[in-house]
């Protein structure tokens, strides 16, 4: 496909849109499909047939709606309105009358909807994530052809620096830097490589993504490669991500037959193949060296570094790794300017920040926000607050490398530094809130087990380490830990954040380290008066003997 | 190859570039605490027992394989890196079921070395007891899980060294162990050469010698530095 | 120590162990005729107490393995001054530990029943045997201990450099000493 021909297609698919009487979006992300979407995507298919409407009336199935906890979603475009907790007897009426399931519809200028701001999410549950057409009438692949013909790749790195954008995997280090160093190693041979391993409990930001707009991610890969010189990527995506590992299958497929992956994109010299490897379940993998280890074929741990990626990654050569949203943002920033970019956010973190809501909140769902968004804002005008009449007790970003904040805390700004400053992380966008009811000693707890679970092995702190901290904090709720116990945990923080090898190990305290900040008393009820203050775990007391 | 100075602990020290903080030291008669690390084989940072203290950077850094630098500032026996040490080797002892009292290298055994240097006399933390068993299918040789650290000497001297890649490490985290080849006894490994190299870098009594009882067994630990100068050197000389 | 010329008091204690220990303790040979006079033996394996008495030095042998050990450590955690973790099995658990890979069920299973040649059958009833706890313990993971000598036994030496440290109102020495 040329450039001239991009556009076309592109005007030809928005007018073949533009002129059916109605275009009906079916979220088929794993939230709704969960609850019976595909069944009702398939229903509305065979109304369309038995109403006679075919070629005027279209289903198609999108990514994520953001509201997952209203599922089965469904727009609609005759009426531009959006349908919750839909089921396949709504089949007939959606197809022509819509508007006669009022009771069904969502108020759309609830906060929920217009406090967001959709870049990364701009597409996801407005076009197809099957269908390579969708993307491209919705705008897709213009930002490539804008940096192969008009940006250059030192134009492209340019806006990618100016935008200020920083990767969204969770470490935030600067997106354009990071492309900066790649470039300028030298040697023909270069690898992008995204990462799609996301492994934090209760996080399913990328997986959103990948699945419902993964031609996005691969436009992106591809303007990296063209800005960085490299001509091989590759997606580590984790096996649990079924779908997402399908739909990018074809969008692979459909981009190559297209010319916009393979050899001679766009018609220009430049080529970019993308390869998928997949994940085998291992949380370690998210880890950049564990994750190349593992492309290689290697056992997946993590090496010291450095040297880092950039300088030696995939097989010795420059490889730049970036996180999957990283990957989301740079088609609307290329395409729009790294200016526009940064005009959005605080003055250190900018562009939007994604997150999926989880917990003890009313609208559980996926979320994207400018950054410095106050938490309370996304909490409990977004999110809807703690439902059932309890009370707000702690947010956990960052899953369990990031920390609790408790509710003094909610008027803090979304962003790296404020987050950092008050013992958390911004993670790659898990936000989970928990209520009066949650034991943060056991919530602790729950985040070194993960750990311990998850610990390659190879170095002794994390290995062994988490072991004995999870080890002690589940004496703890069981009554059965001594104070002596707590002065070891806190050594064995300490520990494990100065001497394990990599970010897995030297962040698998925080969990303990910001409940103990601002919960302390928490624990102290447990190790003193064998008493749990949220009455979640059974005190057994010291039946074994030991103190 | 240049010379490099630099001070360790106060000493004013000089290595060669390219030489590691931890080499550098023990030429220099500092002794920094290892345990993953053998002469002669590569290394990998993993055991995070020789991690050391370099003046300006904010994070402690393993001296085996960080390179010297001119000008460099290491402190290697701080306060804070001995208690850091005492504990992970308490987490060693911990781990597994090392019931030194009943271990064919009993007094011979770096392990043990290692407690004493940083003055252990008891553990605090739980003991695991994790339900580990020994595999003595090999003729010669057996390997007890229960006494093993996971230093990966043994992968590391049958792949670089004696070329055989019979050992490997299975599963994860604490469950990891030393498999050889794809998980069968030892005494079926096809790979296997039986040339019992990885018994004598083993650093406790995890790889050791059939036939031998309690306290009996010496491991040879120059045997390594042998065959690397033979290597590189093409002279067979102890 | 008492400053009113009374003599220190010693008590060695015998829990989860084989007594090895104490045999050991048993090699200070002629320097045991030495240290005669200059403490008093209030209780050992071989005297017959009802009641622990109030002592000065307890050296404790043996692991924390059953609901005796229990409470006879509580008590003389209580009575002694100063408490010292005597031997591998009480500072690491080490032999008596062994059993803590498995299960109470199947160590009981394993001694009274499979391996029983004479009278195979499990003791019940009337806390003939006492209970088995979860897991053996050493000494340190139920009260608290001030010293460690550790050894499988420890030496004759070392036994006898930490008693005349302790009489000298020392904190004994480490010298020599291993670990494991």
């Amino acid at each position: 496909m040329t450039v001239e021909e991009l556009f076309d297609q592109q005007a030809a698919e928005v007018e073949r849109q533009n002129a059916l009487e109605n275009r009906i979006y079916c979220c088929t992300a794993a939230g709704c499909v969960s609850c019976g979407s595909e069944a009702v995507r398939k229903a509305i298919g065979e109304e369309i047939k038995s109403q006679g409407l075919t070629g005027k009336v279209e289903v198609c199935g999108t990514g994520c709606m953001g509201l997952c906890s209203k599922g089965p979603l469904v727009r609609t475009s005759k009426d531009d309105a959006l349908y919750g907790g839909v089921d396949v007897s709504n089949a007939a009426a959606l197809v022509s009358a819509p508007e006669t399931l009022a009771p069904l519809r969502i108020d759309t200028s609830a906060p929920f909807f217009i406090k967001q701001k959709k870049i990364v999410l701009g597409n996801s549950g407005r076009v197809d994530p099957e269908k390579i057409m969708d993307y491209i009438a919705a705008g897709g692949y213009q930002a490539l052809a804008r940096a192969c013909t008009e940006l250059g790749p030192a134009g492209t790195l340019d806006e990618v620096k100016k935008s200020g954008l920083r990767g969204r995997g969770g470490a935030g280090y600067p997106t354009g830097l990071k492309w900066e160093l790649v470039a300028r190693q030298p040697g023909d041979v270069k690898y992008v490589v995204c990462n799609a391993d996301e492994g934090d409990p209760g996080a399913f930001m990328d997986r959103s993504v990948l699945e419902g707009d993964p031609h996005r991610v691969l436009e992106g890969m591809a303007i990296a490669a063209y800005a960085v010189g490299a001509q091989q990527g590759y997606i580590y995506v984790r096996g649990e991500y079924a779908l997402a590992i399908q739909r990018l299958q074809l969008a692979i497929r459909q981009a190559e037959r297209e010319r916009l992956l393979g050899n001679r994109i766009l018609d220009s010299a430049f080529q970019f193949r993308v390869d998928l490897r997949i994940g085998a379940g291992a949380f370690v993998c998210g880890e950049e060296t564990a994750l190349l280890a593992s492309i290689e074929g290697r056992r997946g741990q993590p090496r010291p570094r450095p040297p880092y990626p950039p300088e030696a990654g995939l097989w010795g050569k420059p490889t730049l790794i970036n996180n999957v949203e990283t990957f989301a943002n740079i088609p609307p920033l290329i395409q729009n300017g790294g200016e526009w970019f940064a005009s959005t956010g605080t003055a250190t973190s900018k562009g939007t920040k994604v997150f999926a809501l989880a917990g003890k909140i009313a609208n559980t769902g996926l979320i994207e926000v400018p950054m410095g968004t106050p938490l309370r804002e996304i909490l409990f005008d977004i999110g809807g607050g703690v439902p059932g009449g309890l009370e707000f007790k702690a947010a956990q970003t960052g899953g369990p490398s990031g920390g609790c904040i408790p509710a003094e805390f909610l008027d803090t700004p979304v962003d790296y530094e404020s987050l950092a400053r008050i013992g958390s992380i911004m993670g790659s966008g898990g936000l989970i809130v928990m209520d009066s009811s949650s034991c943060m000693v056991d919530v602790a707890r729950f985040f070194m087990e993960f750990c311990m679970d998850e610990s390659c092995g190879k170095c002794i702190p994390c290995r062994a380490g988490t072991v004995q901290m999870h080890d002690i904090l589940l004496r703890m709720t069981k009554g059965e830990a001594s104070s002596r116990d707590m002065a070891i945990l806190e050594e064995l923080c300490t520990l494990l954040r100065e001497t394990s090898l990599c970010g897995l190990g030297q962040t698998a305290p925080n969990p303990v380290v910001s409940t103990l900040r601002y919960f302390r008393p928490e624990y102290e009820m447990h190790i003193r008066d064998h008493r749990c203050p949220a009455g979640l775990c059974e005190m057994k007391g010291n039946e074994g003997g030991a103190r | 190859m240049s010379v490099v100075t630099l001070e360790i602990d106060g000493k004013v020290c000089t290595g060669v570039s390219g030489e590691t903080v931890f080499d550098v030291a023990w030429n220099n008669g500092v002794k920094i605490p290892r345990l993953c690390h053998i002469g002669g084989l590569p290394n990998i940072g993993a055991c995070r027992l020789c991690l050391v203290e370099v003046e300006g950077q904010k994070k402690l850094l393993p001296a085996c394989i960080t390179p010297v630098q001119e000008g460099m500032v290491v402190r290697t026996w701080s306060e804070k890196l001995i208690a850091h040490r005492r504990l992970i080797v308490e987490l060693l002892f911990a781990e597994r079921n090392h019931v030194c009292s009943v271990c064919v290298v009993n007094r011979n055994c770096e392990l043990q070395d290692l407690a004493v240097e940083l003055g252990l006399d008891h553990i605090r933390l739980r003991y695991q007891f994790p339900k580990l068993v020994a595999d003595t299918s090999h003729e010669r040789f057996g390997l007890d899980h229960n006494r093993c650290v996971l230093c990966t000497r043994c992968v590391r001297v049958c792949d670089e060294v004696e070329g055989a890649h019979t050992w490997d490490v299975s599963r994860r985290g604490a469950l990891s162990q030393i498999i050889a080849d794809l998980g069968e006894p030892w005494g079926e490994s096809d790979t296997c050469t039986s040339c019992g190299k990885c018994v004598q870098v083993c650093p406790t009594g995890a790889l050791f010698e059939k036939g031998k009882a309690v306290s009996e067994m010496r491991k040879d630990r120059g045997f390594l530095k042998y065959i690397v100068t033979a290597r590189e050197k093409g002279q067979w000389i102890r | 120590m008492d400053p009113v010329n009374r003599k220190p008091s010693l008590a060695t204690v015998w829990l989860g162990g084989c007594s090895g220990c104490h045999m050991s303790f048993l090699d200070l040979d002629e320097r045991l005729i030495e240290l005669a006079p200059l403490v008093e033996v209030k209780a050992s394996p071989l005297t017959d107490y009802k009641d622990f008495p109030e002592v000065d030095i307890t050296l404790v042998e043996g692991a924390v393995a059953n609901r005796d050990h229990l409470e006879h450590i509580r008590t003389i955690r209580k009575r002694s001054k100063v408490l010292v973790s005597f031997g591998d099995c009480a500072v690491t658990g080490n032999v008596t530990g062994m059993r803590n890979a498995f299960s109470v069920p199947d160590c009981i299973n394993r001694s009274y029943r499979d391996n029983s040649a004479v009278v195979v059958g499990i003791p019940s009833g009337n806390s003939v045997v006492p209970e088995l706890l979860e897991r053996a313990h050493p000494v340190h993971e139920v009260v608290d201990v001030d010293y460690y000598l550790p050894g499988c036994p420890p030496d004759g030496d070392a036994i006898h450099q930490l008693l005349v440290d302790l009489l000298n109102g020392r904190a004994p020495s480490s010298d020599g000493r291993r670990f494991g």
